[in-house]
């Protein structure tokens, strides 16, 4: 009982020792943090110093919509108070008119684009060969600073792009080299162009299936008919076209586009009534199939499986169906020739089709099919290009070694 | 004229599109986005042309009792109910989840083209077989590169840090220079093409040489 007592009073002695204890510490706490607060207010209190030397100047090498505002940083961004967060960027039409942001630019940036639309209904349309001021605020924890008004500017859309210049210089150079040969090939020079087992196979495969007796199908691939890959196609149907109407054969062309079947029919008429064979023509062999790819695979291959083609031919754009195709053809027992310049396809060309056409000499196989001068020249012209820009990148190679930037700038397109 | 006319529209037009890529004047820019609705309105319009030659093949191959005309009759069907059930009960909300177009297209074309997709798998097998049987050099050296970079897949304990740097040395040095040539072979051969057709010097596109 007595022993019960003693611990009680023990216990009512707690809080008369701890209470005191909290509120001091409470008391120290609170002086150290009105200490601290005190100074941070002391530095957060003033709003940074505002930016200088604001220039608003038109935007070079745009459609004339746009004004780039230039300013030199506020002193206390990344020195002095270092308490800017952003840069507000505001354009009026009056140095003392309403000033509207435009946008931001966070801390240690100088520089913004202020890009409106061209469309004169959208509420961002920013007039072209209209003056308007820009000032620049420093912001800091909410407080800030705004800078002088700038100059007026104007926006205005100019008549040549200069960050393109290195493309110009690169058409024209490539321009002069074709023109040369084919004034050369013209005056009846004689230029020599590597075979391609590929095109010297064309004559063979038209002559295999004409022996048995079978159809040729051609495929222009899944492009349209504005890709250059399914144009240097048509190029090649003509030809192609030309001799199975010499071979009297059959030509199968399904195609997953209207457009390139309308282009397709047209080719292949005038190759038949160039070969005097007009009446062996037939429109319904040149059929649209489907837009769709993999419906389009299902099509063709129902038609290799059906039809046993002699000869398959795939020279155009192709991407993934270009395996189940090709796999499908070599399983028909089908000759196959292919090309394309999708570099992901290339290798299931050549591990399935007996001869591939790599990239350029997609390009190329027309002019190698019709052996015309002028069209050899071009490919002439292609080597001598490609001769020069071997050239560039040893150099370009060496200039980035040794760290002539100069050399290097020149190469620099600005899109 | 009837040659001269579609060589010259077509230069036109190419000379054209060359020059406004240096010219970033908006009437120029107007004029580039004008002549690419065009291609679409073209590509509009040819969608009837096309959807006329399918029907006319398909319901040829139906009539003739043609080889596989079975096949002709499912397309023949398929093609005017979709149009049907896209057009006729909720033409405005067709393309809405939930509506008998979208369940067909789902439900049935999707899983069909999945398959379809599925195939390539046993296709790359059965080639890549063909393309990595070891009978000449290049054909060895291909061989050895495909399973180096096969093998990266793979934990090989200690090895597979030797494996990794020879599949990053395949990669960045071999395999980038031969990408590099091709997009270069390329670039030039689309402008040696480009250049040609422009100037009238190719012309088998048209049908003609």
């Amino acid at each position: 009982m007595k022993k019960k007592r003693v611990f009680s009073s023990k216990v009512l002695l707690i809080p008369f020792l701890v209470i005191p204890l909290l509120f001091l510490g409470f008391c120290v706490s609170s002086a150290q943090e009105e200490g601290e607060t005190e100074v941070l207010e002391e530095t957060l209190a003033q709003a940074p110093s505002p930016p200088t030397e604001v220039e608003a100047s038109d935007t070079p090498n745009d459609n004339g919509h746009s004004i780039t505002v230039t300013w030199k940083l506020s002193a206390d961004d990344g020195a002095g108070r270092n308490n800017v967060v952003s840069y507000e960027v505001l354009r009026s039409d009056s140095p003392d008119g309403e000033f509207e942001v435009r946008g931001l630019a966070p801390a240690g940036e100088n520089t913004f684009e202020d890009k409106g639309a061209k469309e004169k209904e959208d509420a961002n349309y920013l007039p072209p060969h209209k003056d308007f001021y820009y000032k620049v605020r420093a912001r800091g924890d909410g407080l800030f600073s705004d800078s002088e008004v700038s100059l007026p500017a104007h926006a205005s859309g100019q008549w040549y792009h200069t960050g393109k210049t290195p493309v110009v210089v690169a058409v024209i150079a490539f321009s002069t080299f074709a023109l040369i040969f084919i004034t050369l090939a013209r005056k009846g020079k004689k230029l020599y162009v590597r075979p391609l087992a590929g095109i010297e196979a064309v004559d063979e495969a038209i002559g295999r299936a004409t022996e048995m007796g079978k159809p040729i199908l051609y495929i222009l691939g899944l492009g349209s008919a504005d890709m250059i890959a399914t144009i240097a196609s048509f190029t090649i149907l003509s030809r192609v076209a030309k001799k199975v109407a010499d071979y009297q054969t059959q030509i199968l062309i399904p195609c997953c586009d209207p457009i390139v079947m309308a282009v397709a029919q047209e080719t292949v008429r005038a190759a038949y009534l160039e070969s005097g064979r007009p009446d062996q023509y037939k429109e319904e062999n040149i059929y649209y199939l489907t837009s769709m790819q993999f419906a389009y695979v299902a099509g063709v291959n129902g038609i290799m499986l059906r039809e046993k083609p002699a000869t398959n031919f795939y020279l155009g754009k192709f991407y993934a169906e270009s395996l189940l195709l090709a796999e499908t053809g070599s399983l028909a027992g089908s000759i196959q020739i292919s090309g394309t310049d999708e570099i992901a396809q290339i290798p299931f060309f050549v591990a399935a089709t007996d001869y591939t056409l790599i990239g350029e000499e997609l390009y190329a196989a027309s002019a190698y099919l019709g052996k015309e001068p002028i069209l050899l020249g071009t490919l002439k012209g292609q080597d001598w290009s490609k001769a020069v820009v071997m050239i560039a990148l040893i150099l370009g190679a060496l200039a980035a070694t040794f760290n002539f930037q100069f050399f290097l700038n020149l190469f620099a397109v600005q899109l | 004229m009837r040659r001269t006319l579609p060589i010259a529209v077509v230069a036109g037009v190419g000379f054209f599109m060359l020059i406004q890529y240096f010219i970033p004047l908006e009437e120029f820019e107007t004029l580039y986005e004008w002549a690419l609705d065009w291609t679409m309105v073209i590509g509009c319009f040819a969608m009837a042309l096309g959807l006329y030659s399918l029907t006319n093949m398909m319901v040829t191959k139906v009539r003739r009792k043609a080889e596989g005309w079975g096949y002709s009759l499912v397309a023949l069907v398929g093609l005017f109910v979709m149009v049907f059930v896209g057009l006729v009960p909720h033409y405005q909300d067709s393309l809405k989840y939930g509506t008998l177009f979208m369940d067909i297209f789902e439900y049935i074309y999707i899983p069909i083209q999945a398959a379809m997709f599925s195939l390539l798998a046993f296709y790359i097998a059965s080639a890549a077989y063909r393309a990595f049987r070891a009978r000449t050099v290049l054909a060895t050296i291909l061989l050895v590169s495909a399973i180096i970079i096969m093998l990266r897949l793979i934990p090989l304990g200690p090895l597979s840090a030797i494996n990794q740097w020879m599949v990053n040395f395949i990669l960045t040095v071999p395999n980038m220079a031969a990408k590099r040539a091709f997009w270069l072979g390329v670039g030039l051969g689309a402008t040696a093409t480009a250049l040609k057709i422009m100037l009238g010097i190719e012309r088998g596109y048209m049908g003609r040489d």
